[in-house]
């Protein structure tokens, strides 16, 4: 390809299952009652959907943290996935039966640049893998036509082994050689951060999982801290998000501790762009936002 | 149920990495977990138990604890770190009258439990390396229940007594085995299987520690250093499956205790212990930690305005 590759959007696109559910999708054995609990993060993927519709896009990349790797950064690199995933969290939400294939040229190109950089990686070739319910849940919300390849991959250790430092250093460089890869391959790329924001949740469930009299964060600590993110977010303080994760994961014991949104804000590249918060809303007490940063139209406007 | 009163026969500690399993050609320290695993599933076969009752900190739960009680779980498994030696395919036997017995008896303590018995529902690492070394004929039927994440030590001390209660009431013959690394770091990096060690001479120091004591039939006393372990020797899921192993037979240190093996898996301190109640063994000693019979609920001590939870 001639033209270089690009980042057309880069998206915060949460996984909780139970948005899944709520949809009850054809691929999803479970039937919701439709009681509402997570009708404003559905609310919100739509009108997320609505604003990807203006844009072409060639490949979905996205950062899960529902893939634990703790011999560092590995890529699915096997062309198809079919299966199917029950999360063994909530297996009475989510029982998916996926299928999915998989931009193994562009997988590789960030392997390989992430390799270089220095990052412990590996390759996943065993066509028998079980696609993570983190990648299969933020694809198919984002993107329900499953029309376009994936490439998916898993969050490495570092901050759990080590440091929330420590991990979000490494997701830097992921992220960096993320980028690199996806200009040299000339895709259009979305990439997905997979990751809720405070996560802290509920240890019990109501009858109904969906009975939206139940559903409320779980502290103000942790919506407060969702709150000061969300507005440095729609600041297009990008910078100054990724110097406060350390203290926003560990404050607000954040799911951002396994790297999708350091990684996405590496990928790129700190844009100071002001990012659209399309919906925010707590499941089983964690909070979740989804939110885009539009870099094509950033472009066009730039251009124009 | 049998209306005879069940009993623990004894327990045991076994590791959760699945390497013994997927590879022991490539490590001699790997064979060796595999070959003395053979020792103690013999040494299970003469017990004349019925229930190989487990508690695996692979997997992990939010909604409180939940109980296997699917009777022949099958399907496969590719590890999420060592997916190229292979998969492991599973063909199990489970308990499901005992999980529900289980559960009710968790609940009547005061613990979220419920069961869970989903096709396709993917079984622990943990649980499937250790039912696959110890049992693999599937002769004796199994239990498991999860590790939640968020249960601390006066939690999981609740649902081990809960394990003991339903063994009680459902007459089985059982073994509780806890299944956990001892240190669990691992090298983050790639390495030559055969140059695999302890991650560093800290944490092996340490594991040798807690296995001296184990060796001496001390399980109450690993339990109550379980804390300082982990902070030391960054375990396993903070030794939750110590806990629960110590408070399912009895919370003392009467046991006879057998190290089987103890060899290091990616970094991490892979130990296979034997615990049998004795007549005498090290007494009481001294105790810090604090016990508890019941749940009381999450310590949420910053709830917002619109939680309506007592
Ligand atoms: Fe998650």
């Amino acid at each position: 390809m001639s033209e270089p590759g690009r980042i057309v959007a880069g998206i915060l696109s949460p996984h909780p299952p139970h948005l899944i559910y709520a949809s009850n999708p054809p691929q999803n054995e479970p039937r919701s009652s439709r009681a509402g609990a997570w009708n404003g993060l559905l609310d919100g993927y739509e009108k997320l959907r609505a604003e990807l519709a203006r844009h072409e896009f060639d490949v979905l990349v996205a950062h899960t943290p529902h893939w634990k790797t703790r011999t560092g950064h590995h890529f699915l690199g096997v062309p198809h996935f079919e299966g199917k995933s029950v999360d063994p969290i909530f297996p009475n939400l989510f029982q998916y039966n996926f299928a999915l294939d998989i931009d193994v040229e562009l997988s590789e190109a960030i392997h390989d640049e992430a390799a270089a950089a220095g990052l412990s990686t590996r390759m996943m070739r065993n066509p028998e893998f079980r696609v993570d319910y983190g990648t299969i849940t933020s694809c198919h919300l984002v993107h329900p036509a499953w029309d376009k390849p994936v490439v998916a991959i898993s969050s490495a250790r570092t901050a759990f082994d080590y440091s929330n430092e420590a991990g979000d250093q490494e997701m830097l460089a992921l992220g960096r050689a993320t980028r690199r890869a996806i200009e040299a391959s000339g895709r259009r790329a979305l990439c997905l951060a997979s990751n809720s924001l405070s996560h802290r949740h509920f240890t019990s469930e109501p009858e109904d999982p969906e009975d939206p009299s139940f559903e409320h964060v779980y502290n103000e600590n942790q919506s407060a801290w969702d709150r000061h993110i969300l507005g440095l977010m729609k600041a297009g303080e990008t910078r100054r998000i990724f110097d406060e994760m350390p203290d926003f994961t560990e404050q607000c014991v954040a799911e951002t501790k396994d790297g999708c949104l350091s990684w996405l804000l590496a990928a790129m590249d700190f844009p100071p762009l002001p990012a659209t918060v399309h919906g925010y809303g707590t499941v089983i007490g964690t909070g979740n936002a989804v939110v885009s940063w539009d870099l094509d139209s950033a472009r066009t406007e730039a251009s124009a | 149920m049998s209306a005879a009163a069940g009993e623990l026969l004894g327990g045991y500690l076994m590791p959760y990495q699945p390497l013994p399993v997927l590879a022991p050609e490539a490590n001699a320290g790997w064979a060796s977990l595999a070959a003395n695993a053979a020792r103690i599933r013999a040494e299970i076969e003469a017990s004349g138990a019925d229930l190989l009752l487990l508690f695996s900190t692979r997997w992990v739960s939010i909604i409180g604890h939940q109980m296997q009680a699917d009777p022949k779980p099958e399907w496969w498994v590719v590890d999420e770190d060592f997916h190229e030696f292979g998969t492991l395919h599973y063909s199990l036997r489970m308990d499901a009258e005992f999980a529900t017995a289980y559960r009710d008896a968790a609940r009547a303590r005061g613990l979220h439990a419920r069961t869970v018995a989903y096709q396709g529902f993917p079984i622990d690492v943990g649980t499937i390396t250790t039912l696959k070394l110890l049992n693999p004929d599937n002769r004796i039927a199994a239990s498991v229940v999860s590790c939640n994440a968020y249960s601390d030590r006066a939690e999981t001390l609740v649902l081990g007594k809960a394990a003991a209660d339903a063994v009680r009431a459902s007459g089985r013959k059982a073994i509780a085995i806890g299944v956990s690394a001892l240190s669990n770091r691992m090298f983050s990096r790639w390495i030559d299987p055969a140059q695999d060690r302890i991650h560093s001479q800290k944490d092996d120091e340490w594991n040798r520690k807690l296995l001296e004591l184990l060796a001496e039939g001390r399980l109450e006393d690993v339990s109550q250093l379980a804390r300082e372990f982990s902070r030391q020797a960054n375990g396993d899921s903070r030794m939750k499956a110590i806990w629960w192993l110590a408070a399912t037979l009895g919370q003392h240190n009467q046991y006879t205790g057998t190290v089987f093996d103890y060899q290091p898996v990616w970094g991490t301190g892979a130990a296979m212990v034997g615990l049998q109640p004795a007549e005498a063994g090290s007494g009481d000693l001294e105790y810090d930690e604090d016990d508890a019979e019941f749940f009381r609920g999450d310590r949420n001590v910053l709830v917002s305005q619109s939680d309506d939870e007592s």
